[in-house]
């Protein structure tokens, strides 16, 4: 699958902590919410990685190994976790699972196209939030429309959006793919 | 302040010899709490090296001044990099050579005892994996038993002690480490021995260890009794060498029983394993010195840094070895068992001659404790 990133890093051939130290020098230079692809052969990045992101607040999107390269993506911390939900209609994930048995629901799918390519809900349309303004008028208006992230913030701003440019129906799913345990699927 | 490596030898006599030693390893957490470098009077301190790129400031006052550091990672590099962070902060400290990576493959060779006519018998303490090999010498031939893979140090050693390797025996298809045993036995020209029952899919020649054989080391009467002992696998192997010393696999170890597991089969093996314990050895000699091929904690390790107990004293003392009810034995070895080893399956397939990794695969695949025995 081919991975849609803001930045690469090419740590090939460097030896522990080296792709550490240079993921994280990446990290300080790239914007909130922006994706960085990380191309590593050392082995132990793959659990360092993981853990170092997560105790640096960074997202560990996933992994993808192609022979002896080792693929990482890593989204940057944007403090998303810390903001308020403002859009009035909300759904929980188990209600949205529910629903799912009907297939004429609409998802939207918010996150990054890097996040989406490792997981998401079957049927769901990739937008990512930079996307919304421009790519929302392929959306019915009077629909019904169920909008997800990964903890319900970015979803939660795509909805607002979205209802300020008319729609009618615009739903928000919580807290989102962070707990989501109905089908998924990968690209 | 500067900082030096420590090497895998110094650090294993740290061990032996019950000092203190402080270890900050900064590997990343599930790394640290599945395996470390442990010694009876070792405090840790973990906080993986990616917590301590913007400085080593917080972890300063958690350092004691009055013992030795030492800093400890997988490969080296993560902990090179703290050591120098800490000397540029005033501290002294070590960093350990070759890191968790040298630690898993250092062998420390450790006399056992004598043989009654002159020969002797050695202990190959794999510290970090709690391996045990062994190597008889008698009269300028040595036989060798659970060789692990880094096989130079039998050839030096046999070398240096002048001795010719003949004979190669592994006690079962391991499942925990891969088998240094056909390489040496190539090396040498010496024959490779392994029980028959767990070759059935192994892909090389090898002579059948069965039980009732004796071989000969050297002239003098020194004889290896093969002594048919299944459970662990069902090929298992126990040997009784010079009426003295009773090497048991991983049938039985100092403070714990094999597991029936590895090679998928347990509920068919556990009365195997009940009868070889509870029967089979229990007709051996009290005054057998047992020499187990694995070792689970350093409280297990002797003064002299061997592994090893008389027989009468683990049938008296060994938790495994005193379970009356035939129900609850099974119960023990066959349900809550420890997670297996990393890549048991791989390391079996490699044992059987099916795989061919290369060196770096092989000790990838080794990363870990050797977790062979139930308690």
């Amino acid at each position: 699958m081919a991975i849609q990133t803001n930045v690469t890093l090419d740590a090939i051939g460097l030896a522990c902590p080296m792709p550490i130290v240079k993921t994280k020098k990446a990290m300080n230079a790239m914007e909130p919410g922006q994706v960085l692809e990380v191309l590593a052969t050392d082995k132990g990045s793959k659990a360092d990685l993981q853990a170092w992101a997560a105790s640096s607040g960074h997202q560990y999107i996933g992994i993808i190994e192609e022979g002896s390269v080792l693929k990482h993506y890593l989204r940057k911390s944007n403090g998303e976790e810390e903001t308020e939900k403002k859009h009035p209609y909300v759904i929980s994930n188990e209600e949205l699972v529910e629903k799912l048995q009907d297939s004429s629901v609409i998802i939207v799918d918010v996150r990054e196209a890097a996040e989406y390519a490792f997981t998401h809900i079957p049927g769901a349309v990739s937008i990512p939030i930079g996307d919304l303004e421009k790519e929302a008028s392929s959306l019915n208006k009077e629909a019904e429309i169920y909008v997800v992230c990964r903890t319900g913030n970015r979803s939660d701003l795509a909805a607002q959006q979205l209802a300020k440019q008319g729609f009618q129906h615009v739903i928000n799913v919580v807290p989102g793919m962070s707990q989501w345990t109905g089908a998924t699927e990968s690209l | 302040m500067t900082y030096q490596p420590m090497t895998a030898k110094e650090v294993t006599k740290k061990i032996f010899n019950k000092e203190p030693l402080f270890i900050l390893d900064v590997r990343n957490t599930s790394d640290f709490e599945d395996w470390k470098v442990e010694g009876a009077n070792f405090t840790h301190l973990n906080i993986p090296y990616f917590d301590l790129l913007d400085g080593v400031e917080e972890v300063l006052p958690k350092l004691p001044t009055d013992q030795d550091i030492l800093v400890v990672c997988a490969k080296e590099g993560s902990s090179v990099m703290v050591a120098d962070m800490l000397s540029e902060a005033e501290r002294d400290v070590s960093y350990l050579q070759g890191g968790m990576k040298a630690w898993s493959e250092h062998l420390e060779p450790v006399r056992v005892g004598d043989l009654k006519d002159g020969g002797e018998i050695y202990q190959f303490v794999r510290i970090g994996k709690g391996c045990l090999s062994y190597m008889v010498i008698s009269d300028g031939e040595a036989a060798v038993i659970d060789a692990t893979r880094m096989t130079d140090v039998f050839l030096h050693f046999a070398k240096e002690k002048q001795a010719t390797i003949k004979h190669v025996f592994d006690t079962h298809l391991h499942a925990d480490h891969i088998s240094g045993g056909r390489i040496i036995a190539k090396e040498t020209g010496a024959s490779y021995w392994l029980p028959p029952k767990d070759a059935a899919e192994v892909t090389f020649d090898y002579n059948k260890l069965e039980g009732g054989r004796e071989v000969m080391i050297g002239s003098t009467a020194i004889s290896i009794e093969a002594l048919y002992s299944p459970g662990h696998t069902i090929g298992s192997t126990s040997f009784v060498v010079d009426n003295t010393y009773l090497l048991s696999g991983d049938i039985l170890f100092i403070d714990s029983i094999g597991r029936p597991d590895l090679a998928g089969l347990a509920d068919d093996w556990v009365g195997d394993l009940r009868e070889t314990l509870y029967k089979r050895y229990r007709a051996l000699s009290d005054e057998l010195l047992v020499l187990p091929a694995h070792f689970m904690t350093v409280s297990e390790l002797n003064e002299d840094g061997t592994v090893s107990e008389k027989l009468g004293k683990l049938f008296a003392e060994n938790h495994g070895l005193n379970i009356k009810d035939e129900a609850v034995f099974r119960s023990v070895v066959s349900e809550n068992l420890p997670p297996q080893p990393n890549a048991y399956q791989q390391i079996r397939e490699v044992n059987m001659g099916k795989i061919i990794p290369d060196e770096e695969e092989q000790r990838e695949m080794e990363i870990g404790p050797n977790r062979c025995a139930v308690r």
